[in-house]
């Protein structure tokens, strides 16, 4: 016996409600791990939960142009990258002039003279620092830095999708990372031992 | 750009963050490598990066309000 046209359509819809409902349910399961990299992607804790509610709005209502089997955290993440330039970053001024930057091996150096012993253990050295010194320090890296420092440092992205979620090349990835990690270790610098 | 053989502690500092990332050639690991067995100078300075990382990641942890777990949720489909 053939399906009427009705049982088809019945048929879709079941279905398409049940992809729908997964999609959204493994979406939530991912809110934790999108909140940890919105957090600290803009200034404040408010900022991030309107983030956040809107990035998760607009996933439920484009749940369709998500393709199962890839990245659904990327894909979130993209949402929310997108969103929170398109908000215009008003509210988070970028300095007028760009952060001092130095050597890797500058926070090092600064902290170990600032332990006092000639030579201590790089524990002792880790231990100068201090959780809010390094929340500070992020949210004083500027925007096109940070964006990819907290999703590859912090979010655990690869270089390949934080390029995808930002829509740069890998190689300007891999730049702004890398200009990115001095400028929060010289913020670091300056949030634990004094500016120099 | 300096090299492992002009000045190795140098070149170290500038490959310390690729060779962190795993995104060096395996020729530029070695070098690394070998530089880093022989110099507690940078040995130290590399250990401290790993525990940079690992402080930077704790630190920068926070939880997500359970009020804006709770909204979330709410912005789904409602079932027909």
């Amino acid at each position: 016996m053939s399906e009427t046209s009705q049982e088809t359509e019945a048929r879709r819809l079941a279905t398409e409600a049940r992809d729908r409902v997964r999609f959204e349910e493994d979406a939530l399961a991912l809110s934790d791990q999108v909140y940890r990299v919105a957090r600290h992607l803009v200034g404040s804790r408010d900022e991030a939960e309107d983030l956040m509610q809107e990035t998760y709005a607009r996933a439920f209502r484009s749940w369709r142009s998500f393709s199962p089997g890839t990245n659904l955290r990327a894909w979130l993440l993209r949402i929310l990258t997108n969103l929170n330039i398109d908000r215009g970053r008003k509210l988070q001024r970028t300095p007028d002039s760009q952060p001092l930057e130095e050597g890797d091996y500058f926070l090092y150096n600064r902290l170990e003279q600032s332990v006092g012993d000639e030579s201590p253990d790089e524990e002792r050295v880790v231990e100068r620092l201090s959780q809010d010194g390094v929340v500070s320090a992020l949210s004083a890296v500027p925007h096109d830095f940070r964006d990819v420092l907290v999703l590859v440092d912090i979010g655990d992205f690869s270089y390949a999708d934080a390029a995808q979620i930002l829509d740069i090349p890998i190689g300007t990835v891999m730049s702004r990372l890398h200009r990115g990690r001095r400028i929060l270790k010289t913020q670091l610098a300056g949030e634990t031992v004094g500016a120099t | 750009m300096t090299s492992f053989e002009i000045d190795p502690c140098s070149k170290c500092e500038e490959v310390m963050q690729p060779y962190l990332d795993g995104s060096l050639s395996d020729a530029e690991i070695a070098e690394a490598h070998a530089h880093l067995d022989l110099c507690a100078y940078c040995a130290k300075r590399y250990r401290f990066e790993v525990e940079l990382r690992r402080f930077v990641r704790q630190a920068a942890v926070e939880e997500m309000p359970p009020e804006l777990k709770q909204r979330l949720a709410q912005l789904r489909t409602p079932l027909l």
